[in-house]
């Protein structure tokens, strides 16, 4: 992670909305005003989730991995969202069921099989139910960069991600 | 036992897929088993179903293949993740 993949401004608390698609619509606004993603992503995210749900139940809280096509991305970036109640999103790989999100991890990726390490680095915290509901309980984004940091480490003190 | 061939998908193709690509690597070479892992995003299955013996798969699989599909959502929550290996292997040394 050399420049900042996880600014203080990707990280959002509180996120409200009435259906995953204004939680998706509100984080990807911002990462298209801070020049993470193009205009194009948040149609495109939203798109993909309807597509592809990716909804996580976990032993914490569930979780949200939105993300889409390279081409929507200018660099990559993971965005933080702690849901001020939870919004059901659809469970990655079935048909119809849904599970309460709290947390959402929205992913900018902007190489193929380029984020491998960062990528199983996030899988081992959507696995710590004690870290998501840490996470989930956080109040400032400099807390979550904090505990996001401390797991991910590798990356920040490895140089750039292979 | 002739090498086998994995398809390994998911919707976008670049993120779920290539953490469980990674975690197949691993299952295979602790195991032993020589294998042949092909990453994809779920609508490019068809065009590869020709000689593949396996889809793994994060996302919803509607079509019928001539192949058996195992949903893969365990490797990246942990939750039923030995069911799911053992799964996976047991069609591999078919």
């Amino acid at each position: 992670m050399t420049m900042d993949m996880m600014d203080e401004a990707f990280i959002l608390i509180g996120v409200e909305g009435e259906s995953k698609e204004d939680i998706l619509a509100r984080m990807a606004e911002n990462l298209v005003k801070l020049g993470v993603v193009k205009e194009s992503y948040i149609a495109a995210v939203i798109e993909r989730e309807q597509a592809y749900p990716t909804g996580l139940p976990t032993g914490g809280c569930s979780v949200a991995i939105p993300h889409t096509d390279i081409e929507h991305v200018n660099r990559k970036a993971i965005s933080i969202g702690v849901l001020k109640q939870p919004v059901r999103f659809g469970i990655m790989g079935e048909e119809e069921e849904t599970t309460p999100v709290e947390l959402v991890f929205m992913l900018a990726m902007d190489q193929k099989h380029s984020q491998l390490k960062l990528l199983t680095r996030l899988m081992q915290v959507i696995q710590d139910q004690s870290m998501l509901i840490a996470l989930s309980h956080e109040t400032s984004p400099a807390s979550i960069k904090e505990l996001m940091n401390a797991v991910l480490q590798f990356e920040t003190q490895g140089g750039p991600l292979a | 036992m002739t090498k086998k061939t994995i398809l390994v998908a998911c919707g976008a193709g670049i993120a779920t897929s290539t953490v469980v690509n990674e975690a197949l690597k691993n299952l295979c070479k602790e195991h032993k088993i020589d294998v042949n892992l092909i990453q994809c995003k779920i609508t490019e299955v068809s065009s590869l179903a020709d000689g593949a013996d396996l889809l793994v798969s994060t996302t919803i699989a509607n079509k019928e293949y001539p192949f058996p599909v195992i949903n893969a959502r365990a490797f990246l929550t942990g939750i039923g993740i030995e069911e799911v290996k053992q799964r996976i292997l047991a069609e591999l040394v078919k």
